[in-house]
């Protein structure tokens, strides 16, 4: 499955939810499918996309949180996912794509490739929800299971290391972030 | 244990007067009690952190969420989330209200916290960042709430330095 292939296949229940990505190729991949207003790409910062979602699904119950993870990324901030289970708000879903690979900085391996779980170690952190997936069909039920599910949900999708051949896009960081805050303040109303 | 409670009941009402619904949190001795106070608020959001870096991906996404937050942390702890401050809360002019245990100033007892004591106001004036010191229970509410200010209006991390004269009861 590649990264894109799963972006496109859950697109359309992104509506309604709120938005996190990762820098990169997560990025640049769901802008190519279409930006909205409700997503928020932080391009820098890596392993805290996670934690921004925890932040987002805390101040705000009502509304579905949705973070586009990845390996190296979570890498970045294994601790966060102790922080993640200790106060699993229902209202997230994390999903990890796993490349194993750091590809938008040259594709060098990451430790998935040589055996680390992602999956098991999110669960064994207290994750209470956890799964990997391989394929677009098992990855589209499974987070939509996740979004249903009304419980932190760690969903790890085995990705291929491919990505899109840039990620610069035309949609600058600071617009981003304040629309993105703006429209916040009219969701779930 | 001589962290003053009366000085800590200070800064959490004066966080709670400035609307903060959030903390994230590492324990550190001096921020024993305001932790503890957080913790038996119904009123607050206490967020344990593995790592203090993370509390800048929290408050960063409670602001954007419409939430007003604030981080408790060791100045070493500072130093261990500079790399979210700059390429989250400075590139995408996030405020933050730090509120930072300023270990390792004159008087420090403990050998090993006077290494980060050195740095750590040389590395706020590198880094930008607008810092105080709160070293007087009289100007506590007013110095959080001009921190708090200021960072909403700049859009950037805002920090407050606990001092220890304010925090330890010799």
């Amino acid at each position: 499955m590649q990264r894109i292939e799963a972006l496109r296949a859950i697109y359309p229940q992104l509506d309604d939810v709120v938005v996190v990505t990762i820098m990169g190729a997560v990025a640049a991949e769901l802008q190519s499918i279409g930006h909205r207003p409700n997503f928020f790409y932080l391009q820098h910062a890596m392993g805290l996309a996670s934690s921004m979602g925890l932040g987002i699904a805390l101040s705000r119950p009502e509304l579905k949180v949705v973070v586009f993870d990845g390996d190296g990324s979570v890498l970045m901030n294994l601790g966060g996912l102790t922080t993640l289970a200790r106060y699993r708000p229902p209202n997230l879903v994390h999903v990890v794509f796993d490349n194993e690979s750091l590809l938008s900085v040259g594709g060098f391996p990451t430790a998935t490739s040589t055996g680390s779980d992602l999956a098991g170690i999110a669960r064994e952190a207290g994750v209470p929800r956890t799964a990997e997936v391989e394929g677009v069909e098992a990855f589209s039920a499974a987070f939509d299971e996740a979004l249903a599910a009304n419980e932190l949900t760690t969903l790890v999708a085995k990705v291929e290391p491919v990505g899109p051949p840039g990620f610069i896009t035309d949609l600058p960081l600071l617009e981003n972030r304040f629309q993105f805050a703006r429209h916040l303040r009219t969701m779930g109303q | 244990m001589p962290v003053s409670v009366a000085n800590s009941q200070i800064i959490y009402d004066a966080l709670k007067a400035c609307d903060v619904s959030l903390v994230s949190a590492l324990p550190e001795t001096w921020l024993v009690h305001l932790i503890r106070m957080a913790e038996d608020d119904p009123e607050m959001t206490l967020v344990r952190l593995a790592k203090e870096e993370e509390g800048v991906g929290i408050s960063a996404g409670a602001h954007l969420a419409g939430a007003k937050s604030a981080m408790l942390m060791q100045n070493h702890g500072f130093l261990a989330s500079i790399n979210g401050i700059v390429s989250l809360a400075h590139l995408y002019k996030i405020p933050l209200l730090m509120l930072i245990s300023y270990r390792g100033e004159l008087g420090e007892p403990d050998p090993w916290q006077t290494q980060g004591g050195g740095v750590t106001v040389p590395l706020l004036d590198t880094l930008g960042i607008p810092w105080d010191r709160l070293d007087d229970p009289a100007s506590v509410e007013h110095r959080i709430r001009k921190a708090q200010t200021l960072a909403n209006a700049a859009h950037k991390p805002v920090a407050l330095l606990l001092c220890r004269d304010l925090m330890w009861e010799a």
